[in-house]
Order: structure tokens, then sequence, then C-alpha cells
């Protein structure tokens, strides 16, 4: 169950971990300094730089200015595969209709611009019965079933 | 070929169920237009010159009589009684309804179809060979690696919001029947050492800026496919360019990058994906490979067929393909009679299609990107009877690869991205050289229309292409000469100025006359033309 | 004169704005030239239109005919199919669209 922070009526989160409570810096700035602990993404960024530094990682912000620019997926993904454990969390232009994705690519929070409706969300979250591959979620791929 | 299992009918069923709640929110105003396009999209829902467009897949263009009889009904119940069949081996129906289209999702759900991801940023409808599992000189049957990689790529998390659209073709032999090089990705079957694998050719396809793919990767093991391509995929989704849509196909990051650098790229994410659990277990293809087996060829099926009635004897020798199996052919419906619409199928002729599919090829047909269908496995005896029905629905034009063999998108009778008409074009095409008793004589010419430079028609790879354009208002249409989809893949070059409609048909005469002239002996007109080169033609065109 | 169309959400088909409403037929477009956006937001908005332009057109025996041929054919329909045009009974009608 997604649970909705009292200071920030958008936030959606899917950990049992407290938020983070300062602001997201640059991946610049980040890789400058810095003693924070939580980054923004931008879809221009290379995320994979951010890979040495994840132990003191503890939250990413993933942008998406825009819902059609799709490269915070694979920023997201690459991120839990070289073993990112902190909030992953999805800003910007979200739409309920792209969260079951989003969390098949690791992301398990969400703080869209529009809020979005907790019963859309549900219905969207519960509509795939089954996966065709494997991503960065624990979901079992339709191909391991059949050959369980 | 494939039965979906539960699991495939749960996944088709759960979309229709989410594409009605999106049409749902949609019609009742929660959902914008913006927001709704892309969603609509990948359920292959346009909004097109007249109507609402639907797009539906049919999975490297193989059909059974009950799915073609379904795409039949549709046709009747929510369309206007035909269909268009495309140069990607899928059907578009050009009359559909909003509050409709859902409803067809779920009936199409019934026959184990679909209209997923057949628009939009994201993996398209996988295509392959239309003589898959019949081919004589294919090396195994393409299709349960173009299967493998339609259950991968659909739904797929991270690529469903691409830089731009993403074609895959999947063949096996060393004749390509696919266009497999003017794909995003063209996957070739091939064997090395007695093992198969899969060659990896990137960075191919038409529209604006036409390019041929080279060959990234020479070979992928088959326990490594799906791993592969997702590696080209990512590379792609991070990199492929988002500031220009006509830049941000990966035809341009590939040449941008340069092959040897995008390769590269690949080959680094690729080695490191590999211990991330991607690939299905080898068990998974095989499990595939079971429903493409051949099916109970006739053992000793004749050889012989009766030729006394000259027509039917024309059409063998034109529409009639080498098969496998002794005694059995693969038999070409045309859907270019002269005067025609390029590709397009009333309900009546599909469910006769749909018949004779059972009735004397195994139960299947399949969609050609030349927009005609093939029933695959036909005994040599049972052509007549063949040709006797199709021939009665207007079905037996005996023209494949002739000039009136015409590939024509729908161009500005219906597309609203076009600038000109094709129809019409390819109409009187097809009647000028039926009328002048050409066609026989020029022998295999493949001549393509497209109605803009997005080239759904495949100008680009006509042995003569047309590309019509819009000149102040005008319809205009630019002749190109010496493309080709093959194996000898090129792309055409546009002769110089353009032409009206009625310059236009004259000019492709004017082309052919050229090549009836100049022609030596065994050479087809792409031949001829790569010979003596462009100046001859410009010469008889503009001289 | 401006003219405005856009397709019926429902249906998708082609629509033109009348004045009170929108018909399938362009002969009942009214001019909008100065009105036009303000009458597509307020239309589209109320979901009684789907994606609405504005274009030019001409009068033309009376009736508008738009200036482009890409919206001739939209308010005819297929030339290629006259049975499915708006106007199947006039075999010359593919000539208003050239």
């Amino acid at each position: 169950m997604a649970d909705l922070s009292s200071e920030n009526d958008t936030l959606i989160r899917y950990r049992e971990d407290d938020p983070v409570d300062h602001a997201a810096v640059t991946v610049d700035s980040f890789l400058d300094q810095s003693s924070a602990s939580a980054v923004r993404v931008e879809p221009g960024d290379d995320a994979r730089e951010l890979i040495p530094h994840l132990e003191r990682l503890a939250l990413v912000e993933v942008n998406f200015p825009a819902f059609g620019d799709g490269r915070g997926y694979s920023s997201a993904r690459l991120l839990r595969e070289a073993g990112y454990k902190g909030e992953l969390r999805a800003v910007g232009d979200v739409l309920v209709d792209q969260v079951a994705y989003m969390r098949r690519c690791g992301f398990d929070a969400f703080d869209p611009d529009a809020p979005l409706s907790e019963s859309d969300l549900e219905t969207a979250l519960s509509r795939w019965p089954e996966v065709y591959q494997s991503a960065a979620d624990a979901r079992t791929p339709i191909w391991s079933k059949r050959h369980a | 070929m494939y039965l979906y299992d539960q699991y495939d009918q749960q996944m088709v069923d759960a979309r229709v169920a989410e594409f009605r709640d999106q049409a749902k929110r949609r019609l009742d105003g929660k959902l914008t237009e913006d927001q709704f396009k892309p969603l609509r999209l990948m359920n292959g829902l346009y909004l097109q010159l007249h109507a609402y467009m639907l797009r539906v897949a049919i999975p490297y263009g193989t059909l059974n009589s009950r799915q073609m009889h379904a795409l039949a009904d549709i046709a009747d119940k929510y369309d206007r009684g035909y269909g268009h069949f495309t140069t990607r081996q899928n059907i578009q129906y050009n009359w559909i309804k909003l509050e409709e289209a859902a409803d067809i999702l779920a009936d199409l759900a019934k026959v184990e179809m679909h209209a997923i991801q057949t628009s939009g940023n994201c993996i398209r409808n996988i295509s392959s060979d239309h003589f898959a599992g019949a081919a004589k000189d294919e090396l195994v049957d393409p299709r349960p690696y173009a299967e493998l990689l339609r259950q991968w790529s659909s739904f797929h998390p991270e690529f469903s919001y691409l830089p731009r659209k993403f074609k895959i073709a999947v063949i096996a032999s060393d004749t390509d029947r696919a266009a497999m090089r003017l794909h995003d990705i063209g996957i070739q079957i091939v064997e090395q050492d007695g093992e198969l694998g899969a060659a990896f050719y990137v960075g191919g396809g038409m529209g604006r800026t036409p390019m041929i793919a080279p060959c990234i990767k020479d070979f992928v093991p088959l326990d490594r496919l799906v791993t592969y391509a997702e590696a080209c995929l990512r590379v792609y989704n991070r990199y492929g360019r988002r500031d220009n849509k006509y830049k941000a196909r990966i035809k341009i990051l590939v040449h941008e990058m340069g092959s040897e650098e995008y390769t590269k790229a690949v080959d680094e994410e690729f080695a490191r994906m590999l211990d991330e659990g991607i690939e299905p277990p080898f068990a998974e293809l095989e499990r595939i490979r079971t429903f493409f087996q051949d099916p109970a060829f006739e053992a000793g099926a004749s050889e012989e067929i009766d030729r006394s009635d000259p027509d039917f004897a024309l059409w063998v020798d034109r529409n009639t393909v080498a098969h496998k199996a002794p005694g059995y052919v693969s038999a070409v419906i045309s859907l270019k009679p002269v005067g025609g619409i390029p590709g397009d199928a009333t309900s009546e002729q599909m469910r006769l299609m749909a018949d004779l599919a059972k009735q004397f090829s195994f139960d299947e047909c399949r969609v050609m990107h030349t927009q005609n269908i093939v029933l695959p496995h036909v005994r040599k005896a049972d052509l007549h009877a063949l040709w006797t029905a199709l021939d009665g629905a207007g079905l037996g034009s005996p023209n494949l690869d002739t000039v009136e063999d015409i590939i024509a998108c729908p161009g500005l009778d219906y597309c609203s991205l076009a600038n000109a008409r094709s129809i019409p074009v390819a109409q009187k095409i097809s009647e000028r050289f039926a009328a002048n008793g050409k066609t026989a004589e020029l022998g295999q010419l493949k001549l393509k229309i497209s109605g803009c430079i997005n080239a759904c028609g495949h100008h680009h790879a006509g042995h003569i292409g047309i590309l019509g354009v819009d000149k102040k208002g005008v319809e205009n249409y630019q002749l190109l000469l010496g493309g080709s989809e093959a194996e000898d893949v090129s792309l055409a070059k546009i002769t110089g100025p353009g032409f009206d409609e009625a310059g236009i048909v004259d000019a492709v005469e004017t082309a052919a006359d050229v090549y009836l002239r100049e022609r030596q002996d065994g050479e087809r007109f792409l031949d001829t033309y790569r010979r003596i080169g462009m100046t001859p033609f410009k010469e008889a065109l503009y001289g | 004169m401006r003219i405005l169309t856009g397709n019926d959400l429902k249906t998708g088909f082609v629509t033109w704005w009348t004045g009170e409403g929108w018909s399938l037929h362009v002969e009942d477009a009214i001019d909008v030239a100065g009105s036009e956006e303000e009458i597509a937001r307020r239309e589209e908005a109320a979901r009684r239109v789907n994606a609405p332009y504005a274009i030019d057109a001409e009068l033309h025996e009376g009736a508008p005919r738009p200036a482009h041929i890409k919206d001739r054919v939209r308010a005819l329909g297929p030339t290629v199919r006259p049975d499915l045009t708006l106007k199947p009974a006039d075999p010359d009608i593919g000539n208003w669209v050239i």
C-alpha cells in the first residue's frame, strides 16, 4: 500500500523508510562536492556516473520533464542493476498509465506534477497479471513460469 | 503456427481492459488528447484523415483461417466491409469509432490477436519472411525467433517511450524477402561451425533519411539473442536523439556515432547485462519451435501440373514459388487487380482466402510486405482448384513481382501525413501496362509508391520508386530508379524534376521503354539500370 | 474566409463548425475569422470536437471550399472509393478535390 506523506501530498512511496529530508542536487554538483545524499537525474545525465557513489545515496530523483521522454526508465534500471537500494523516485510529468512500467524499472516512489488518483493508481498497478520480461523488479517472467 | 497459452491470453485480455479504461477516461474528459494520443497509438489507433484508423498486428504476417475470418467479421461489424493489408504485414481499418475500439480489441483477443504496439514510439510488430517454413532456401524457420522477440518486446517496461518507433525483421535465408536491412534492427539467423546464431544489422530504415543497416555483429549465440537485442535498445533509448523527431530513429544514432562506436557501446552494455537474467531459458525457444513444425506434407505428392489452360498456366508461372517439400508450392494471392487499390481486400475476399487456406494450405496464410497474401503450402495437384476459386473472386491476377504488383501506401486518400495521393497513381500505372501489353515483357519490375517522405510505400527500395510531394498545394510526383529491398539492397535515386499525375504514368512507361531497349540477356530492369546508370533514363525522360 | 474543422471525439468523423454546432458537411461551415481560437478551445474543452483547427477556404458556387487539397479530401472522403464519400451519387465529385 502506498504511503502518502503528510508534508507532500503528491508524493507516493512504496518504501518503509523515512523520506530524505533535504532537496536533491544536480548530478554535476553531487559529483563535484558533496555531502548530499539526494541527487536529481535529468534525462540527459549519465546515471552511470553515480555508480561509484551509490553507498552514500539515499534518494535518486529521476526527472521526466515530458512523459514521452523515456530515458529515465533506462537510468532507473541501470542504477538498480548496479545495486542501488535507496529510494528511486520518478518526478515531473508522470502519468498514471506509466507507473506500472516505472515500477518494473525499479522506481519505488512517485512525485508527479499532477496528483495521481489513488484508485486509478491501484487499478494501473494491478492491471498486469503477468510480465513477459525480467526487469528491475522481483516479478517472475512468463517464460520462467512456463519452465518452472 | 504459434498458439497462445493462458499467459499470452491473460496479457491480451489485460490490454483490452486497460484500453477500455483509457478510452473511457478520454471520452469522459479525464484525459486530454495529448495525454491519450500515445496511449491509443500503442494500441494501433490513429486519428486519420476521415476517421480513426485501427492497425491490427499480424505477427510475422502469419494467420490461420479463424483469424482471417475474424478480420473479415470486424470489417463488416465495425468498419465498411474492407481492410487494407500493409507493408508491415499488418491490416488497417479506416473507419473505426473510438467508442467501439475496445470492443474490436476484445473480438481480436478471442482469436489470439491484438493491436499492441502497432504504433507509438515503441517496438513494433516483428516482421519476417512470408515464405518462412516453406522456402526451399531457408536455413531454419525464422518465426520462432520472431515470436521470442515478440514476447520480449510486448509491454517492455524500459522501451515503451523510445525516441521514435522501432521496427525489427527476422529472416533465415540469404534471400531477403523482408527488407531486413531497411529495418531498425534486421536479424538473420545464420549457421557458424554447426551452431545457429543471429547476425545483427542495426540502423537501417527508409523515411526521410534512408539508410542500409550495417552488420554490427555477425554472430550472436541463440541463447543470448534477447539480451543482445536489449543492449541494442538500451543504447538507443539512452542516446538516440530526442531534440528533433526527424533525427530520432536509430539509423541517425548509428550514423552519427559511427557503427563501430555504437557496437562498442552495445557490447559494453551487453557484457553488463549478461548476469541480469534477461535471457529466457533455451527451453522457451524450444517450446516456441514446437509450434512451427512442418505440417504433414503428403509423401510422394505429384509434381504434375495440368497446364492446358493458358490463363492458369500463366498464373502458375507468375504466382507460385518453389517449396521445400516435393509436390508443393507457395501460392501468392494477388491483391493487385488491374486498376484496383493495392492491398485492399473486402470481407468476402478475406473469407474466401481464409476458406482456401483451410482447404489447401494446412489452415495457414501469410501477409506479404508487398501487400499480397500467401498460401504457403499448396499441393501442385490442388493448384487448379485454388486458382479457379481465386479467379472467380477477382483474386487471380497473375502479376507477382511485375510492374502491376505495385506497393502503394494509403496516401492522401486516407492518411493525414500524406502530401499526395498514391492509390490513383498505382491504378493508372497498372491500367496503362495492362493495356499496352508490356507487363510480361518487362518481367520482374518492383514499383513502389509513397505519398510522402515517410516512405510507407517503400519508394526508396523500388526498382522504380515514386514519391508524392506537395508542390504549392498541387500533387507532384518524383521518380526514383534503382532501389532494392532484397539481398542486393540499394537505395533508389531521384531522376530529376517531378511530374504531375498524368506525367508520372508516362514517365514510368518511358523508363520501362529505356530498359526494353537497352537490356541484355537475362537482365531485370534493376540490372540494366545498374549497368547503364541514370543518364540514358534521364535523357529519355527530360532530353 | 477561415473555417473550423476537427473530428468527432466518439466516431472520429470529420466535422465542420456551423456557428451552432458541428456538421459532417463542409457546405455548412461558416466564416470564423478572428474567433477561431476561442471557439476551438471552448468546443474541445466541452468534448464536442477533437483536435480542431482552422483552415483557409474560399466560396465556390456558394459553399466553402478548403484552400488545401488535404482538407478537400477530408471534406469529401477517399477519392478512390467514391461509394464511401459524402457524395456517392456524383461520379465526377473527385474533380472537386483537384
